[in-house]
């Protein structure tokens, strides 16, 4: 699998992460070089093989539906760069 | 008779499914401990966990598992015992995560249906394709300052249930039929309180149109859409919009619109090429959701009677009309109201009151049968006294005015009125010969062939009365009279 510019430009983008131009050629060749080296596992046959969740065989905790947290609203916007009054303040989010 | 839209090349079907978001009622969030409540102060229902702090770790709420697991047996639909939650990732301000932790390849609820019912009697059934669980994101304020938006996020978090319905919706009045429906279920579950104006319902509406026999053409999503009646609107406007682009030669693109109320119009909300590539992939975070099948049968054995159930058993025990039925079980409040003032009494007068008089009062004062002026139990005395004739129905509907306003029993009423019912035959056979011998034109006209004349001399005899002669009686002693 090769990775072209326009792709990793698509990638970059959804992520939010700026790439220079000049940068989109080299970035597909290790981007293709992580894929391929990963799609060997595809040689590997897992017909009829439970889907493996980790590596202890656990079930998903559930927790008993009770209000044990909230309430710090200092806590909560100790590392926001921008606040006003309770509420975080981002630069202005155009519809 | 099938709904279309005249365009300028013929009639065109429109095709509608809905995605409705409704927030499943827990204490607290879906992955946190923090509280769910509404209208709290901004950021203090919110832990560390739903603003995204670096290394906080989610835990699954177990009452959110079981309303999901209920409305699903609701719906009818298939439990999956084995579920799986995804992070569905995009940017945006009130998402503080990047993601949204939800369910995509394998949802905790799969196929199911709903009944709804039209205006003119008949019944549909609407596909449901799944539902799942997933996270509310917070709230945005754009109004408040001139460069900034504000983050609430008391609402990250919290639990809703996403239910798809198949495209099986075919006009605007179906899709109301079916939020109507489905809010009805799930208030009678109880796993949502379906309250539009706070949030907790809101619906995404799907809609496409096609001329008879096509397949579906692209589809266009209109977001958040709050209200039924907005439901209704949204999809004719955003139809009539396609309806337009296809005559014009031009072509609908796949997008997600907004509807505006005050223009009755959509418009495109964001028109990104990539805006649905949310690159899902499982949370790491969390294991597949695994249910016990006997913990599945207990919720199911303790599940409500539902609307559909109690409509039927109405229209079979107490012989009420399909209508009539339909009205009285749409809320689970109005139902137990219902059978609380007709134990024991006719139910179809019982239907008419609580349909009739009741619905009018509450109209009238702005109150709702949870707090009626009137209580059940007041109705059905009320019911018992025209049973056992001690008034009549025309002087029940005084005494029922007169409960409202003043918190009395009906009988306390009647006895403090005197509003008793005249059974006394002799004080009737006076009233009656009075009246006869005060119209002796009156009663020529009768006995001439005016029979429409019967009707006033009942008049003037229950008026004699004060409305209180028994109306048989009365009836019985002038055709004794003047045949």
């Amino acid at each position: 699998m090769s990775l072209d510019p326009a792709t990793v430009r698509r990638i970059a983008r959804l992520a939010r992460i700026r790439v220079e131009e000049a940068q989109l050629v080299p970035l597909g060749h290790e981007l293709s070089g992580i894929l391929n080296w990963i799609e060997q596992l595809n040689e590997v046959n897992i017909d009829g093989v439970e889907p493996l969740t980790g590596a202890a065989n656990m079930a998903l905790r559930l927790r008993p539906d009770v209000v044990s947290d909230g309430g710090d609203v200092e806590g909560v916007l100790a590392n926001a760069p921008d606040r006003a009054g309770s509420f975080y303040a981002v630069p202005k989010v155009v519809e | 008779m099938s709904y279309a839209i005249e365009g300028r090349t013929g009639p065109w079907e429109i095709v509608v499914g809905l995605e409705v978001h409704a927030q499943a009622i827990t204490k607290s969030k879906l992955f946190s401990g923090a509280p769910t409540a509404f209208g709290a102060e901004p950021n203090s229902q919110v832990s560390f966990v739903d603003a995204a702090f670096p290394g906080m770790l989610p835990v699954l709420n177990q009452e959110a598992v079981a309303q999901a697991v209920r409305t699903g047996l609701g719906l009818n639909a298939q439990i999956n015992l084995v579920s799986r939650f995804d992070r569905k990732n995009y940017f945006y301000a009130d998402l503080p995560s990047g993601y949204q932790i939800s369910q995509y390849e394998h949802p905790i609820v799969g196929a199911g249906q709903i009944e709804i019912q039209l205006a003119d009697g008949t019944t549909r059934q609407i596909g449901v394709t799944r539902l799942h669980l997933e996270q509310d994101a917070g709230k945005s304020l754009h109004d408040q300052h001139p460069t900034k938006s504000y983050i609430d996020l008391n609402r990250a978090g919290v639990p809703l249930m996403e239910i798809v319905s198949e495209p099986d919706i075919r006009s605007p009045e179906e899709a109301g039929a079916y939020v109507r429906k489905l809010r009805s279920i799930l208030r009678y579950l109880g796993t949502c309180d379906g309250n539009m104006e706070e949030g907790s319902l809101r619906a995404d509406v799907n809609v496409s149109v096609r001329k008879h026999g096509e397949p579906y053409r692209t589809r266009c999503e209109i977001k958040n859409v709050n209200s039924v009646r907005f439901v209704m609107l949204a999809i004719e406007a955003e139809a009539k919009r396609q309806i337009e682009v296809w005559e014009g030669g031009g072509t609908v693109e796949q997008e997600t619109r907004l509807f505006d109320p005050n223009r009755g119009e959509t418009r495109s909300m964001r028109s990104k090429e990539d805006a649905h590539d949310y690159r899902y992939f499982p949370d790491p975070d969390l294991l597949p959701v695994v249910l016990d099948e006997a913990w599945v049968a207990e919720l199911k054995a303790a599940l409500p009677e539902l609307p559909d159930a109690k409509q039927a058993r109405f229209i079979g025990d107490f012989g009420l009309s399909p209508y009539d039925a339909a009205v009285l079980v749409a809320e689970r409040a109005t139902a137990d109201y219902y059978e609380a003032a007709a134990a024991g009494r006719d139910p179809k007068q019982a239907a008419n009151w609580v349909t009739g008089d009741l619905f009018a009062l509450l109209n009238r004062t702005g109150r709702t049968i949870e707090d009626s002026p009137v209580s059940a139990a007041a109705l059905g005395a009320l019911l018992g006294l025209i049973a056992d004739n001690t008034i009549s129905g025309k002087i029940a509907k005084q005494v029922f005015d007169i409960m409202a306003e003043t918190g009395e029993g009906p009988a306390a009423i009647v006895e403090a009125r005197g509003l008793r019912q005249v059974t006394d035959t002799s004080a009737i056979d006076a009233a009656v010969d009075a009246v006869l011998a005060a119209n002796p034109d009156k009663v020529a006209d009768y006995k001439a062939g005016k029979d429409k004349m019967f009707g006033f001399f009942v008049g003037q005899v229950m008026k004699a009365m004060a409305g209180k002669g028994n109306p048989g009686l009365v009836n019985a002693a002038l055709k004794a009279r003047i045949g």
